[in-house]
């Protein structure tokens, strides 16, 4: 145990030194090396003073440059690479893995799938997150409404599947019931179901998951926003006599735009990167199949299909690049 | 008939009474300046009659009826913000038209109100704009704007010229007077400027720590202020105050550095501070050098020069006096030549001084 502690602190210890280290002694060896001291022409000088202050921020994003490249573009080509090769990247195949997609039930089904993750859970984590926020803002008991709120944040994809899974449990028609939904169901003297393989619906308690986790991330990030807005516009709206729903949309929503912006397609993209969830309460099972969890399985599970694994990977690619454009122009045009 | 009346209206947050026990009949169609430090409570004051605070004890009427739990909509009331509050996200037609809208007011009617609103105040050419492409003037214009539109029959205004520059803000003092006359509505206007107080108000109300020290016309309070903090609150630079010591036989105020006899219309009030102390106050208009004075009745005194404030036609001078520990201010003409540290001789205008008693801080009764 103290072993482990100790290894664990060396380990920080040797990194963030190291990475100093680095910095200091490149930045220092720049100094000395292209030193503009000592016996030269004032022209001598201006030239090495500018040669050495050209290659001085190259020091410092060097690494981070180069990890990048190694960690991020590299894995990119590769998969665009291996998207139009075999399942063991040996033999060129054209866009036959594409025309593959393009057919396959399973692909169509997690496209379709993705869709519907798509349009539900960004809409309904914000609308959720905004409407929490605004109602919280002005409540002595807002601010622990909202730790409870924000509390799933802290839970892990898998750890809240987990849960979930007990809410949607289902033990056949003769045990006892020990899901929350069919408890209810019972209660009220109804038939119990087996929730998550429920074809079509089953997808929506899955998004629910999901949903009940961003929920607090929308929250916190747009109550900031809410805050932001000026409390005279606020009081010059409630003197003209809009009621708290109108001043919420007339008032309020018109002002944070742009922070509602940030946090849908920051929710979204998670949403297009959806995994865990699936493979934890359905694994793809009974029409829940979604693009990320159907590339695990035919790049490392059974199929082991490099070429049609990193087909779909490039296919989450291309569709999160519209989201990540748009988010970066806007991000842009907030700073000017 | 929209008069405003605070009968013994306290606000308190928890433990701390903002305003306390405020009586202020404000009548119909009057411009009332309520003035006073920071922290007096006259912001408070006039968030009540908004309605955007509510009123811990007393009543407060708008006309006839008690409005103390009266929605801010239904008061009849507009408000014009130091910050103009805005929407920044409306062109400056919607900002005006946002209230006529919420009213569900038919378009074409909308559209007139706002085109008539914006006649009267030139913004004509601007409805189009969002408020970030105004300035400062202007979007002042539109704050104002969106009051006037509804008609209301009581104006508020808190503190608004206080973001403008000088030139902008005497100017906008003469729109915001004459508009309020036009328009005949009541106005309640805001301000810690005493400038302000003085040249817009039809009357004052003076507030300090949550009372009401006087209300009265700009002039009534300038002449006759009822106690020590609303003699040295109106009127720049601040009243000079001495404490000087009446004699036995009531006639003369005596100080180590000048002897005043007492103008007839304080000697009956004076006669119970007989051997007693009295706080005198002067106006820095009311001590001149001696060749600058036509006064009949005068008394002289010197001091050191400490400060000079030239503002052009006057100079502003402090000077040490002997035995107090304040500075007498003066003002004198800008080309009179002073020093710092040279001694001059000054006369006082006795017959304009002001008495108080210098426990209860409040005037004595000159007749």
């Amino acid at each position: 145990m103290i072993g482990q502690i100790t290894s664990a602190l060396m380990a920080i210890l040797f990194a963030v030194g190291g990475c100093a280290l680095f910095f200091v002694g490149a930045n220092v060896l720049l100094d000395r090396t292209l030193s503009s001291r000592g016996h030269m022409t004032d022209l001598q000088r201006q030239q090495r003073d500018s040669l050495r202050e050209s290659i001085r921020p190259w020091i410092f994003i060097g690494p981070a440059v180069a990890l990048l490249t190694i960690f991020l573009v590299y894995p990119v080509f590769k998969s665009l690479w291996l998207s139009f090769h075999d399942a063991n990247g040996e033999s060129f195949v054209g866009v036959s893995n594409y025309q593959w997609a393009l057919t396959d039930p399973e692909f169509r089904i997690s496209i379709r799938n993705n869709l519907l993750w798509l349009l539900v859970v960004p809409t309904l984590s914000t609308g959720f997150g905004l409407l929490i926020a605004y109602m919280t803002d002005r409540l002595w008991w807002g601010q622990i409404a909202r730790s409870l709120v924000f509390l799933p944040m802290a839970i892990s994809f898998v750890g809240a599947s987990v849960i979930w899974k007990f809410v949607y449990d289902y033990r056949g028609t003769q045990g006892d019931q020990i899901g929350l939904m069919n408890a209810i169901l019972v209660a009220f003297g109804l038939e119990p179901q087996a929730w998550i393989s429920l074809p079509f619906w089953n997808n929506f308690l899955l998004m629910v998951i999901l949903i009940w986790i961003q929920t607090g991330f929308a929250m916190v990030i747009l109550g900031a926003a809410i805050r932001g807005v000026p409390e005279d516009t606020l009081e010059a709206a409630q003197m003209e006599g809009a009621s708290p729903m109108q001043m919420l949309f007339r008032i309020v929503i018109p002002q944070i735009v742009p922070t509602i912006v940030v946090v849908w397609t920051t929710i979204t993209i998670l949403v297009l990167k959806v995994f865990d969830i699936v493979l934890a309460m359905t694994n793809g099972q009974w029409d829940t199949e979604v693009l990320a969890n159907l590339m695990f399985d035919w790049m490392f599970r059974g199929g082991g299909d490099f070429g049609r694994g990193s087909t779909i990977a490039v296919v989450i690619m291309i569709a999160v690049l519209p989201i990540m454009y748009w988010n970066i122009k806007r991000a842009r045009e907030d700073e000017q | 008939m929209a008069s405003i009346s605070f009968e013994k209206v306290v606000k308190s947050y928890g433990d701390v009474n903002i305003i306390r026990g405020l009586d202020l009949d404000i009548r119909d169609k009057e411009f009332m300046v309520l003035v006073g430090p920071s922290g007096c409570g006259k912001s408070t004051t006039l968030r009540m009659i908004a309605g955007l605070e509510e009123i811990t004890n007393g009543h407060l009427k708008i006309g006839d009826r008690v409005v103390n739990s009266v929605h801010p909509k239904d008061r009849d009331v507009a408000m014009v913000f130091q910050s103009y509050a805005l929407y920044p996200h409306m062109s400056v037609f919607e900002n005006i038209a946002f209230g006529l809208r919420l009213r569900k007011l038919p378009k074409d009617e909308i559209h007139k109100m706002v085109h008539d609103a914006a006649e009267t105040l030139g913004l004509t050419e601007l409805l189009d704009r969002k408020p970030k492409a105004l300035s400062g003037g202007q979007r002042q214009r539109v704050a104002l704007g969106r009051a006037i539109v509804r008609k209301p029959s009581v104006f508020l205004f808190d503190e608004p010229l206080s973001n403008l520059d000088a030139e902008l803000r005497v100017q906008m003092r003469a729109e915001i007077g004459k508009l309020q006359k036009r328009l005949a509505v009541t106005a309640v206007y805001v301000t810690h400027d005493q400038v302000e107080a003085m040249t817009m108000g039809d009357r004052i109300a003076v507030l300090h720590d949550g009372e009401l020290r006087q209300v009265g016309t700009p002039l009534e309070l300038y002449d006759a202020p009822q106690n020590v903090f609303v003699a040295q609150f109106i009127g720049t630079p601040n009243m000079n105050m001495l404490r000087m010591t009446l004699d036995e036989d009531g006639k003369t105020l005596r100080h180590p550095s000048v002897s005043i006899p007492v103008p007839p219309q304080w000697i009956a009030s004076a006669n119970a501070y007989k051997g007693k102390s009295l706080l005198v106050g002067i106006r820095p208009e009311h001590v001149r050098a001696v060749d600058e004075n036509e006064w009949h009745n005068t008394a002289a005194l010197s001091g050191t020069v400490e400060i000079i404030e030239t503002l052009g036609h006057e100079i502003i001078v402090h000077m040490a006096i002997e035995g107090s520990d304040t500075q007498l201010i003066s003002k004198m003409d800008a080309h009179n030549t002073h020093t710092v540290g040279s001694v001059v001789s000054v006369e006082v205008h006795t017959t304009r001084i002001h008495l108080f008693d210098p426990e209860t801080q409040q005037r004595l009764t000159s007749e």
